[in-house]
């Protein structure tokens, strides 16, 4: 067992875990928070995805013990302080940008990474950033165009409706 | 100006909170007290002999509480087919017993034949792989392509079943002879061999059930990723392991998706059930991806020959196929119906074709089992004629775009019954075709085709005018076609004392938004804020009956059940106005929320009259009930049948074969759209699993059965910069005329009418590119398939 | 996946001593021995993480070249190589994905020597040093086929120094699932000559296409390479592209890498 100490959602953390933890896992299963979601085994899909110290990884292929000392953030961390959805979770309710809600998590995390790096993303700038992500739900038309809104950007006419 | 709530709005989704805040709550987000793991033993080979399992050294091992193998469930029944299917000769279908565990063989890789429950996850993954170890399996020759397992009668799936075959069905088989006579006297007869590819459904949330035996009651729970929840009770209960289906719970939470692949019943829900009835304790699972890929339900997998008649002007005088479909190693559900009723009975497509001949052979292999996947036979019988239609166009080098124009059936000819044994009950079909070529700008392809060849690229435009039948459906049609369930459904509403209401529908949501676009519907009926109706599915001890969410029936028949079951409501509320108003129940109008007398201002609102049955203080107790709740069940008349054109503009890059979707155009006709944000998002959905279909997704086995394309490592799924944005549209309406909605669905659509415009138009790129030796490239029209064309 | 213990030591040294004890294996960003462990195809006994080894980090252009420390993040190159060396940068922001990017490292990579990986075709195509705890590796004596390099035991990749080329340019052609090459060629023209070598297409590995070198060296156009043939034996045959297939794209991606590197 090792000892780990990391601060997930602005709350300090700390636990005994085995070496072969997932931080995925972790987050699930020691700390409940289930938002954080497992939808393969080869790190593919990107359902996991959160922040650590401030970048996207895919939760299920990181050690929790690798994130000894980090700061973490999940989906569960990305409303604002009242409650309200944040600015790109409200993108994608205003955009459909989901539909059964299971990769949905992990592409608000990959969306919010993309516009911290890059506040102006093209479309296709979107699509590229976003190939670790998998849905099978919404033909990714209502998600690229919800990044677009959330990035301020005229969703609608980009995506020549 | 769009309207902002009600029916037709595009009301935001109300489940959107939850899920974008991390708060959904699907079966392997619940944690319970005394949870125990369990974890599958599954072949490693697809067809062997298990000649022992010793259960010794696992049963040992740390934190094991509980194995099992085939022979704990030899006595218990297996899980049943769905559909009863004569073959030609009258015999009925071959219909082997699926096991919870496999006993005595194993069928196909992934194939379970024990399971471990431990602790722990790990601990029973470790004593798994013990047993595994401790397993003797004399591997048998693998049954894979199905030309040859019906050919070769030594070597059998199933002992019992010498040529592998589990039916050969003929549509209609009265027809035959005609047919064969159109073709005979036929100016021009075109032929094409196709393979439909196998597909995983690949929902993003793996299969996860949780099994939960209350030993002070007698009462189970089976919490599990369903899109069927009742029909999941009812075989579990009825056919497999003989709980009374009273005692017996199921919930279908949050669910990540389904596309086909969670109406089923599987062997893992029934041991958690078993399991957690032996142990006292809640038993739990989880498939891992690769688990995914190996054991859920796959889709398609047709290889067909289709012949089409025609005139030398592209007029059709029939059609004729024969299909060898893949059931895999054994019978799912819906396995028989998805390659015969949901596919033969579409054989004519939205043509006028007098002569239509089908032959499906159904075979066995040691493959996982094959069943309806979005689409679900329909897909195929699109991709079969539509592609047929363009070869035909080529071969005698015609318009496409008038040949169908030519074919569709008219607008004054519904209902128009076909050869196939459906009536469609309304459509316009060049309503819809108009529509694709002024959405898609056809006049101008030229200019962009001039722009692709300037950076070295070929491009193509691809054609599908498509039909498909949905809303499944009538019990009466279904009970004569061999289902052995009825598919009607029902919904409850429920006016709290409060005027709010609860609404229970048997439909199932994973993905399409029920609990906003059924609320709609009440709230606009009720003349309510939609905030005021919560909608709850997915769980069978609240929820009065329910067949489930598939073959975009949800609004067509769930929806509808709803309707009727808020005009009894209306109906009886109408009687308590009468009484409170002292006027004659003739005489109450129902408008706005209000219910008035004709004529007069006296009013009672839809609050005054809830709170009025629940204290029926001024109440006609003699003749009506107080309470002020509802259920109804609806069974439809007949399919509904949604339509549509589309069309793919794609570039291929010569020199790789690689294939882009410039863009794709799709002009539907879906009777009345409840929430057009919804409806498009189906559209775009199903339309990204058609370009999966056609260009990127495969399902490989090798000669010895093993999957290839386990992990999304070799299984390609569309991705964002796989495809562009989708130009939708569905103003073209013709009402369905049999349900009070006017609905059609369309959650389907997509993933029919798709894939045929996807491969018509890379056919059409190579042409123009001079590549005229291309006939046909098999799905997934793949780089390397495309530049061994080119190159072939 | 099987359980084991975990350390993450700060420096080479320590790295080096943990990883000498029976069943230890090195983790670098991880992205592909996770996979393989949860898949129990690999059980170390002992993980060795190399991501808190501050030496091991980071990007600068010394006379020599750019040095890229072993355990410098992909998405660290792809921003930081992008003034020095704008083809590796490209390189790297190209691989996997951008989680991916966030953990891989070059390190990891180039010790795994995966036959459809990016990096070796960027460390080959460059001729860059592979320096690790005990010496440098000429990358021409490196990689030595597929899942195999000159790595002996006990010893870790901790950097690798490029030169930096006059042009130079990568071009993937993806492999559809898992988005690895499926075939990508990395062309450099330096001073003295012009190096091209091709990932994922064969079954020995990274290698260096030698009359492409040669006829480019003369004349470093893209027509230059049209009149050569790419023999299909020795190439990959999956699902994903037969021999032949891949022979095409080696010459396809070549002319394409060699106009981009214009």
């Amino acid at each position: 067992m090792t000892k780990v100490t990391m601060t997930v959602n602005g709350k300090a953390v700390s636990a005994e875990v085995e070496g072969r933890t997932l931080l995925s896992a972790f987050l699930r299963e020691g700390l409940g928070l289930t938002g954080t979601h497992v939808g393969c085994d080869t790190s593919q899909c990107g359902a996991c995805v959160v922040h650590v110290d401030g970048k996207a990884v895919k939760s299920c292929t990181m050690f929790a013990a690798d994130a000894d000392g980090a700061q973490v953030k999940t989906i569960e961390g990305m409303n604002n302080p009242d409650g309200s959805l944040s600015v790109v979770q409200q993108a994608f309710q205003d955009h459909h940008g989901l539909q059964c809600g299971f990769c949905t998590p992990g592409m608000v995390m990959s969306s919010a990474a993309l516009l911290a790096e890059n506040p102006k993303p093209t479309e296709a700038e979107i699509r590229h950033y976003l190939e670790g992500n998998i849905c099978r739900c919404t033909g990714y038309h209502n998600i690229v165009k919800a990044v677009l809104a959330a990035s301020g950007q005229d969703a609608a006419a980009l995506a020549a409706e | 100006m769009p309207k902002d709530h009600g029916i037709g709005a595009s009301s935001k989704r109300r489940e959107d909170v939850r899920f974008l805040s991390g708060r959904g709550v699907y079966t392997d987000d619940m944690a319970l007290h005394g949870q125990t793991y369990a974890v599958f033993v599954r072949s490693n080979v697809a067809h062997g002999r298990i000649k022992s399992i010793d259960t010794s050294a696992a049963s040992k091992m740390p934190g094991v509480l509980a194995i099992f193998t085939g022979e704990d469930f030899k006595d218990v029944g297996g899980n049943p087919a769905g559909w009863l299917i004569n073959s030609r000769d009258g015999t009925p279908m071959r219909e082997p017993k699926r096991p919870v565990l496999a006993h005595g063989k194993v069928r196909h890789v992934g194939d379970a034949y024990a399971a471990v429950v431990a602790e722990t996850y790990n601990q029973a993954k470790d004593a798994a792989q013990q047993l595994a170890d401790d397993s003797d399996i004399e591997e048998l020759p693998a049954i894979v392509d199905m030309k040859k397992a019906v050919a070769d009668s030594s070597n059998r799936v199933h002992d019992e079943i010498p040529d592998n075959l589990c039916f050969d069905w003929g549509w209609i088989e009265d027809n035959r002879a005609a047919v064969d006579a159109a073709f005979k006297s036929a100016p021009h007869v075109t032929t094409l061999e196709l393979v439909n590819n196998r597909l995983v459904p690949n929902a993003m949330e793996p299969r996860s059930s949780i099994g939960e035996y209350n030993p002070g009651t007698g009462d189970y729970k089976l919490t599990t990723t369903s899109q069927n929840p009742h029909l999941t009770r009812l075989l579990v209960a009825a056919f497999v392991l003989g709980i009374p289906e009273n005692k017996l719970t199921v919930v279908a939470p949050d669910v990540g998706g389904g596309f086909g692949s969670k109406i089923y019943h599987y062997g893992e829900e029934a041991l958690v059930l078993a399991a957690s009835r032996k142990l006292g304790r809640p038993v739990r699972w989880t498939a891992e991806r690769t688990e995914s890929f190996l054991t859920d339900a796959h889709g398609r997998d047709h290889v067909t020959k289709i012949e089409m008649a025609s005139t030398k002007d592209g007029e059709i005088l029939a059609i004729r196929t024969e299909t060898l479909a893949n059931v895999g190693a054994y019978l799912s559900n819906f396995s028989t119906a998805t390659p015969t009723f949901l596919h033969g009975t579409l054989m004519a497509g939205p043509y006028k074709v007098p002569h239509v001949y089908v032959n499906v052979k159904t075979v066995f292999t040691n493959t996982a089992p094959v069943d309806a996947y979005r689409g679900a036979g329909r897909p195929e019988a699109t991709f079969s004629i539509e592609r047929i239609v363009d070869k035909m166009c080529r071969e005698l080098n015609l318009d496409p775009f008038e040949v169908r124009r030519k074919n569709l059936i008219q607008p004054d000819q519904f209902p128009y019954t076909t050869p196939v044994g459906l009536v469609y009950d309304t459509g316009n079909y060049q309503a819809t075709l108009d529509k694709l070529i002024e959405l898609a700008d056809v006049k101008n392809f030229d200019k962009r085709a001039a722009a692709s060849k300037a950076k070295g690229k070929l491009r193509g435009m691809g054609l599908s005018t498509w039909i498909e039948a949905c809303g499944i459906a009538p019990s009466n049609l279904v009970g004569v076609l061999g289902s052995r369930v009825g598919l009607y459904d029902a919904a409850t509403v429920r006016v709290n004392a409060t005027g709010n209401i609860s609404v229970m529908t048997g439909a199932h949501s994973h993905g399409q938004g029920h609990e906003t676009v059924f609320a709609q519907i009440v709230a606009e009926k009720l003349g309510i804020p939609e905030s005021s109706v919560e909608i709850v599915h997915g769980d069978t001890s609240k929820i009065p009956f329910g067949m489930g969410s598939y073959g975009s029936r949800s609004l067509a028949v769930c929806g509808a059940a709803m309707t009727k079951a808020v005009d009894k409501i209306i109906a009886k509320g109408k009687k308590i106005a009468a009484h409170m108003l002292e006027a004659a129940e003739g005489d109450i109008t129902f408008e706005d929320g209000k219910f008035s007398v004709a004529g007069t201002d006296k009013a009672k609102t839809f609050g005054e009259i809830a709170f009025s049955a629940y204290v029926p203080h001024n109440y006609p107790l003699e003749t009506l009930e107080p309470g002020l709740e509802e259920t109804a069940f609806y069974d439809p008349a007949n399919f509904t049948y949604p339509a549509g054109a589309y069309l793919c503009e794609v570039e291929v890059d010569p020199e790789t074969g690689k294939v882009d979707i410039a863009s794709f155009t799709c002009a539907d006709d879906f009777g009345h759209v409840m929430n057009p944000m919804i409806v498009e998002g189906q559209v775009h959905g199903g339309v990204g699993q058609g370009i999966g279909q056609a260009l990127l997704e495969n399902t490989s086995y090798d000669e010895n059965g093993q999957l290839l394309t386990a992990s999304y490592m070799d299984y390609a799924m569309p991705r964002a910069d796989d495809v562009p944005f989708y130009t939708v549209d569905h103003s073209c309406v013709t009402p369905c005329t049999h349900n009070p909605l006017g609905v059609k669905g369309c959650g389907e659509a997509g993933a029919i009418g798709s894939p045929p415009a996807v491969v018509n138009a890379v056919i059409d790129a190579l042409h123009r590119g001079g590549h005229t030796h291309v006939k046909h490239i098999d799905m997934p029209v793949s780089p390397a398939r495309v530049w061994s064309a080119i190159n072939g | 996946m099987h359980n084991f213990d975990f350390v993450k030591p700060a420096t080479i040294a320590d790295a080096v001593k943990a990883l000498s004890a029976e069943g230890a294996q090195a983790l670098s960003g991880g992205q592909t021995l996770t996979p393989t462990m949860k898949q129990r195809l690999a059980a170390p006994s002992l993980l060795v993480s190399l991501t808190g080894i501050a030496e091991m980090k980071g990007v600068c252009m010394g006379d020599d070249g750019l040095s890229v420390g072993a355990a410098t993040t992909h998405a660290t190159v792809a921003k930081e190589a992008a003034a020095h060396y704008p083809a590796l940068a490209a390189l790297a922001g190209g691989i996997g994905d951008p989680a991916v990017r966030n953990r891989g490292t070059i390190g990891g990579s180039i010790a795994n020597n995966d036959p459809a990986a990016c990096y070796p075709a960027g460390v080959l195509g460059s001729g860059a040093t592979v320096v690790t705890n005990r010496r440098r590796i000429a990358a021409d004596d490196y990689f030595q086929g597929m899942f195999s390099t000159a790595l002996e035991e006990g010893e870790i990749v901790t950097g690798v120094t490029f030169p930096v080329p006059e042009k130079a340019a990568y071009v993937k052609f993806n492999q559809p699932a898992s988005r690895f090459a499926l075939t990508g060629v990395f062309v450099a023209k330096f001073k003295d000559g012009v190096r091209v070598a091709v990932t994922g297409a064969s079954n020995n590995g990274v290698f260096r296409w030698a009359e492409a070198e040669k006829a480019l060296s003369s004349n470093f156009a893209a027509s230059a390479v049209e009149g050569l043939t790419v023999s299909a034996d020795d190439m990959i045959g999956d699902l994903h592209g037969t021999p032949a297939y891949r022979a095409n794209l080696v010459k396809v991606l070549t002319k394409r890498a060699v106009a981009a590197a214009q």
